[in-house]
């Protein structure tokens, strides 16, 4: 069932930008079309692309905030949603208790 | 006369001519428009559902372009759980199964959550379910949440210490039953914000509350407390996922901002969630299996649109086993979940699922 409303529906998580999209709606409240716009104009592509695996796979390995496929070097993880945060203008609650435990600040 | 093959709220199949499936659609949405006093759906809405249903294909899909995120509960259960959540029993723990959900499956988000979904059963494992989000944050790149059932009816005898509600109620103790279902929606709140707090202490990206309004009103007056606590000393986002499409009064009197939540529809129900601080709100049709899938459809997306109508959040209709239009079975046919999937954004205007 899962999957059934992922092929109808789904932008597709880290595959495409679904992710993003969704720490919009979580983080800001923002309903779908703002969400998109808002992912959209922060990646400098339409939002139409934003479900687009193909744009997005590139340009995520561009940004460096983590592919769906394994490459070595590419952000994972922690990693990535740092990059994210900073990408966004927004905070991601692990990325804040990373920086605590750590001291990093960036 | 040509004869178009779907199903019923219970999965099997049935075959409806074209205006039989139109009558189906047309009787569902007219059911919750009266029972709750909403607007029923247009002609033209109607008219797109018939061609969506008759077409012959087996999958359907929305057009590209409108694609929408998915938030999940009960997390990786579909793999290593029973058929109690439609589960394969797979050998594969929480760690991999998320990842495997973000990576292989292309989840938009995901939650974090033990086998036994409940908060009551949860707290005791407080500190293991506190490691595995931490552990889950440093691995996964998308949203994860964390999650639960607030299930008021485990702290009742003789799953818990208080005095059922339901057992008084048949001796004719009301007063008893309401101030029982008090004193436990107070424990059941305490527990929702100890483990809200915990999780997102360990970096969870937010708490989702499933099945909220199981219990009734008493449970839904708990979670929307704990949404506020969440909401206002955190400010990390809530999912509120409802159970039922109305609230059922087993007290009958609890209010919330003045307004009794016994009886509330879920375009009511999303107004109080969104007063306490919710941050995504799923509103629940629950499917009828004597039905077909075309009317519980009809009747879902009424429910739905009273919400997208006027919301400030995020709309996310739980579409699972037996809710949305989707029917009531272990394995839900793809011919009908697909189309249920997009109904809910095409003509339900859904910001996700």
């Amino acid at each position: 069932m899962h999957m059934a409303h992922l092929l109808a529906s789904s932008m597709g998580g880290i595959r495409a930008a679904g992710d993003l999209v969704a720490r919009m709606q979580l983080s800001k409240k923002m309903r779908i079309d703002e969400a998109k716009k808002y992912v959209a104009d922060k990646l400098h592509v339409s939002p139409l692309d934003l479900s687009d695996p193909h744009e997005m796979r590139l340009l995520r390995e561009e940004l460096d905030i983590g592919t769906v496929t394994g490459v070595p070097g590419v952000a994972k993880g922690i990693a990535a949603k740092a990059r994210i945060a900073q990408l966004l203008d927004i905070e991601i609650n692990c990325v804040e208790q990373f920086k605590k435990k750590t001291g990093l600040h960036y | 006369m040509t004869k178009i093959l779907t199903r019923m709220g219970d999965n099997s199949n049935v075959e409806f001519t074209r205006d039989e499936l139109r009558q189906e659609f047309i009787e569902g949405s007219e059911f919750a428009a009266k029972k709750a006093k909403i607007p029923p759906l247009t002609e033209n809405e109607i008219d797109w559902l018939v061609d969506m249903f008759a077409a012959p294909t087996r999958i359907w899909g929305v057009q590209r372009g409108n694609e929408v995120v998915m938030t999940k509960d009960g997390c990786v259960n579909a793999l290593n759980s029973s058929q109690m959540s439609s589960g394969v029993v797979a050998p594969v723990n929480r760690e991999v199964g998320v990842r495997l959900f973000e990576s292989m499956l292309g989840f938009d988000s995901m939650e974090v959550s033990h086998n036994d979904y409940s908060v009551k059963p949860q707290r005791f494992l407080k500190k293991l379910e506190m490691l595995h989000v931490e552990i889950l944050m440093e691995t996964t790149i998308f949203p994860l949440l964390y999650g639960f059932m607030p299930n008021l009816g485990l702290y009742f005898k003789t799953d818990g210490p208080f005095d059922n509600p339901y057992d008084l109620m048949q001796q004719g103790k009301i007063k008893e039953s309401q101030e029982t279902q008090e004193a436990a929606g107070v424990k059941c709140l305490e527990d929702c914000i100890e483990m809200s707090d915990a999780m997102l202490e360990m970096g969870a990206d937010g708490i989702d509350y499933d099945t909220v309004a199981s219990t009734g009103d008493g449970e839904f007056a708990a979670v929307l407390k704990s949404t506020e606590h969440v909401a206002k000393e955190t400010g990390l986002p809530v999912e509120i996922g409802m159970s039922t499409e109305m609230v059922t009064g087993v007290h009958g009197s609890i209010e919330y901002n003045g307004k009794r939540l016994a009886g509330m529809w879920p375009h009511q129900q999303l107004q109080v969630c969104e007063e306490a601080g919710v941050s995504i709100f799923g509103p629940v049709s629950t499917t009828n299996s004597k039905k077909s899938t075309p009317w519980n459809l009809g009747k879902a997306l009424v429910f739905v649109k009273s919400c997208t109508d006027i919301a400030k959040v995020p709309i996310h209709p739980n579409v699972g086993m037996g809710v949305g239009g989707v029917p009531m079975f272990e394995t839900p046919a793809v011919d009908v979940v697909t189309r249920c999937s997009a109904a809910m954004i095409e003509i339900g205007k859904a910001d996700g699922l």
